[in-house]
């Protein structure tokens, strides 16, 4: 490949890929371009691909067949847009018409009136997207979009992540020939310094310091590794980046490798992300086939391979020394640092290991400088961030945003707001390793520092809103649990602190709690944080600690009172029936397993405490909310 | 569980697949972990048999792989039903009730998260995030995924299966 033929492929798919990405009546222009008319994007993420995307996809091939305009309209099979919670989804460009939740049977129509006849199904569309006088704002203008900025996710739900030539057309590797042409690699080092980058699997330590120490360790083989073994339950941006752009971190992969001295890479990726892991593979064969892995890439003498390696399901895989334990086949246990990886890592090599979103901003930073990437964000956290908003939000899905947007700004415009009008509570963000923010610190700008400085932490990007019906020592008790399946049993204050930690939250949520418990918690935690061998014990009591600080009375309900505020912990709940709200449906007493509740026809029912389960089917199954926990 | 394990019936096939995987990875660094994801594709899961077999065929002690396969809670030891069931007890899905789901689904089946049906036709398991959040609660049967669950359709849900292996037989 050179760096003619790589421009002529641009050139050639520049317009088509421009279309999706231009204001409505540019694209058109640009579509007679093209030889599509029409372009119909439907998201093959994971999210929508649970909710039935490929059936759609399926619908609409066939629809457009059967309206015989197949050559006229181009199918294009993206990643992950971010709003997952309206899946699946489908945007028909030029005019960027957004059509959430899709059905077989509505592509039907869709295809027939709108692509065919070139009436837009308005009722089919996303609500937000249709103004009360019938005009249509696109995608990119919904609420949703508007605060957002995209750098790591730039081509998601924008290029066919099986078609290299997408990447291409949207600059893709020329950040690449531009560092191996044009940059020595302390040149691109400074760029990465330079830039502000840190660490966004959560450690937030400065990617350009971590290619120096690499890039100073002496010895003929090096490697370069991707951290894409996404561990916090309920995060999902790396998958998301790998399913929808996976060329990306291929092309800042070598970059990285240049820099350090490298011409092996691997990536770390779950095997529960099997269409992450089906496209990486299929962008590493492109990118062979092209010759930007290989040897001699762009002429230049430089080699690079790379290649993929199954995580197996566990937690601590996502500390970099257990990851690189694990690729070397073994149990992923963690090794003490130093040596830090950079001077002894993979295979006893010096070593760069990069979290997934860390590497997809690279490109970007070496092909635009970093000027422009610092210029972005605030002073000690530049760029951007991507959070997976997640919980008791309207509209869950991905989010990038720049750092110092507040979490006001994230729930309210971005998110959505709270759902059924309940109350914001508290946003919990790095998971099992994470702490929470409360509504207080609401208006705290999102970054590094900013977090830490609350008592929380930015983390790899889970974000879970949390509204009054959760009960914060439960959420804590809940991550105690996690830390204490995954946790690899090599050190003992994690092995037997998480477990001691997690039945003093027993204790607590079963009512047999005592306020001395609190003190004995706080004690157990900080020798913990001090003494574990690895991020993950260090790092397994924040969840408790941080509600412990924000949500103290919460705790002291428990224990004094007996009592669960937010009506979550079974052992402290009572179910009761509003004698006003009953209708006497007598659904309840007919579907009450234990047959607790009594009463007859039209008249209000009532629950025998002494015969409740708790069980809660009760509830589920009022249709007048007349049933409430206390 | 071990009154649930069905004794280890591994077929000339199987083995000559697995043969072959391991004459594949043999050299490279690391084979272990590759080696037992295939090892557990061919078999459904990893018997002690299995084990012995990837043990003599990568050269180390069947202690070692033991200690790989039970590590990694991707790796199962014991044989899986036909449908696997896993419910999602990510954070997103923890928070929007899926323990209830869980629980729905034991009572149902009458086995716990781990177990097998001594049928074999049904195994739950808990899983950390199917990255389906946005459908939170979740479950999977197989490869089919049912999403924005409530306790309620539960039942329903699983007496399609039942009936359709019902009709079966």
């Amino acid at each position: 490949m050179t760096i003619e033929e790589l421009n002529k492929i641009k050139k050639e798919y520049e317009e088509l890929v421009m279309v999706r990405k231009v204001v409505k009546e540019q694209g058109e222009e640009m579509a007679k371009h093209t030889g599509y008319r029409k372009q119909v994007l439907v998201c093959g993420g994971t999210g929508c691909t649970s909710s039935g995307s490929k059936k759609v996809i399926a619908a609409l091939e066939k629809a457009l067949k059967d309206n015989g305009i197949e050559d006229e309209i181009l199918v294009v099979r993206t990643g992950c847009f971010g709003l997952c919670s309206l899946g699946p989804i489908m945007i028909v460009y030029p005019e960027g018409c957004f059509y959430s939740q899709a059905t077989p049977e509505g592509v039907e129509r869709i295809v027939k009136e709108h692509l065919k006849e070139g009436n837009v199904v308005k009722e089919l569309l996303y609500k937000e997207t249709v103004h009360e006088d019938g005009s249509i704002i696109s995608l990119s203008e919904t609420n949703f979009y508007k605060k957002q900025m995209r750098i790591a996710l730039r081509n998601c739900g924008v290029i066919d992540p099986e078609n290299i030539k997408e990447y291409i057309a949207l600059d893709g590797y020329q950040a690449l020939y531009k560092a191996l042409t044009s940059m020595t690699p302390d040149q691109v080092i400074q760029e990465v310094l330079d830039s502000g980058l840190r660490g966004r699997g959560g450690g937030g330590f400065p990617t350009g310091l971590k290619w120096k120490f690499a890039k100073g360790s002496e010895g003929p083989i090096k490697y370069v590794a991707c951290n894409a073994d996404e561990g916090d339950p309920g995060a999902f941006m790396d998958r998301s980046i790998l399913e929808g752009d996976p060329q990306c971190i291929i092309e800042a992969m070598a970059i990285a490798a240049y820099a350090i001295g490298a011409s092996r890479g691997f990536v770390y990726v779950r095997a529960e992300y099997p269409i992450a892991v089906q496209r990486l593979q299929i962008a590493i064969e492109q990118a062979k086939e092209f010759g930007f892995l290989g040897e001699n890439i762009f002429g230049t003498g430089f080699n690079f391979d790379m290649e993929i390696r199954l995580g197996a399901g566990a937690f601590v895989c996502g500390e970099e020394t257990a990851l690189m334990t694990s690729i070397e086949g073994n149990r992923g246990e963690p090794r003490p640092r130093p040596p830090f990886p950079a001077v002894k890592g993979l295979f006893g090599k010096p070593t760069v290991l990069n979290n997934v979103e860390t590497y997809a901003n690279i490109a970007q930073i070496i092909y635009k400088g970093a000027d422009w990437y610092s210029s972005i964000g605030t002073e000690k956290s530049r760029g951007t961030k991507v959070f997976a908003l997640g919980g008791k939000i309207t509209n869950v899905g991905l989010v990038e945003i720049p750092m110092g947007t507040t979490l006001r700004e994230i729930i309210e415009e971005i998110g959505g707001g709270i759902p059924n009008g309940k109350k914001f509570k508290a946003a919990q963000t790095g998971g099992p390793s994470g702490g929470c923010i409360p509504a207080e610190h609401i208006d705290t700008p999102i970054d590094y520092d900013g977090l830490i400085a609350i008592g929380s932490m930015m983390g790899s990007g889970g974000m879970i809103i949390l509204d009054e019906d959760t009960c914060m020592v439960d959420i804590a008790k809940f991550y105690l649990e996690f830390t204490v399946d995954e946790s690899c049993g090599k050190c003992t204050p994690c092995r037997v602190g998480t477990r001691k930690l997690l039945q003093y939250l027993d204790k607590i949520t079963k009512g047999q709690g005592e306020m001395e418990d609190l003190e004995k918690i706080d004690e157990l935690a900080k020798h913990m944080q001090k003494s574990s061998l690895c991020a993950l014990g260090q790092t397994a009591p924040n969840p408790i600690l941080s509600t412990m600080k924000f949500f103290k009375d919460e705790y002291v309900a428990h224990i004094q009172d007996k009592t669960c505020p937010a009506g979550v912990c079974k052992s402290l709940i009572r179910y009761e029936i509003i004698a006003d709200k009953c209708k006497g449906c007598t659904l309840c007493a007919r579907n009450c397993p234990v047959k607790a509740i009594t009463g007859t026809v039209k008249q209000p029912h009532v629950i025998d405490s002494t015969k409740c389960i708790k069980c809660g089917v009760c509830m589920s199954n009022c249709k007048f909310g007349a049933i409430i926990t206390k | 569980m071990a009154e649930n394990s069905l004794s280890f019936k591994g077929t000339k096939a199987q083995e000559e697949e697995l043969m072959a995987v391991i004459a594949k990875n043999k050299d490279l660094p690391g084979a272990l972990l590759p080696v037992l994801h295939e090892a557990q594709e061919i078999y459904g899961y990893l018997p002690i048999e299995v084990q012995q077999m990837v043990a003599d065929g990568l050269g180390i002690s069947l202690s070692e792989v033991f200690g790989v396969a039970t590590f990694y809670s991707r790796f199962s030891l014991n044989p899986k039903g036909k449908h696997q069931i896993s419910i999602c007890l990510g954070t997103a899905c923890y928070v929007k009730g899926s323990d209830k789901i869980l629980e729905k689904v034991e009572e149902k089946l009458g086995i716990k998260s781990g177990e097998c049906t001594p049928d074999g036709l049904f195994s739950i398991d808990s899983c950390r995030c199917v990255g389906a959040c946005g459908l939170a609660p979740v479950m999977m049967i197989g490869e089919e995924v049912y999403g924005k669950l409530t306790p309620k359709e539960v039942g329903a849900i699983l007496d399609k299966y039942i009936n359709e292996e019902g009709g079966k037989q």
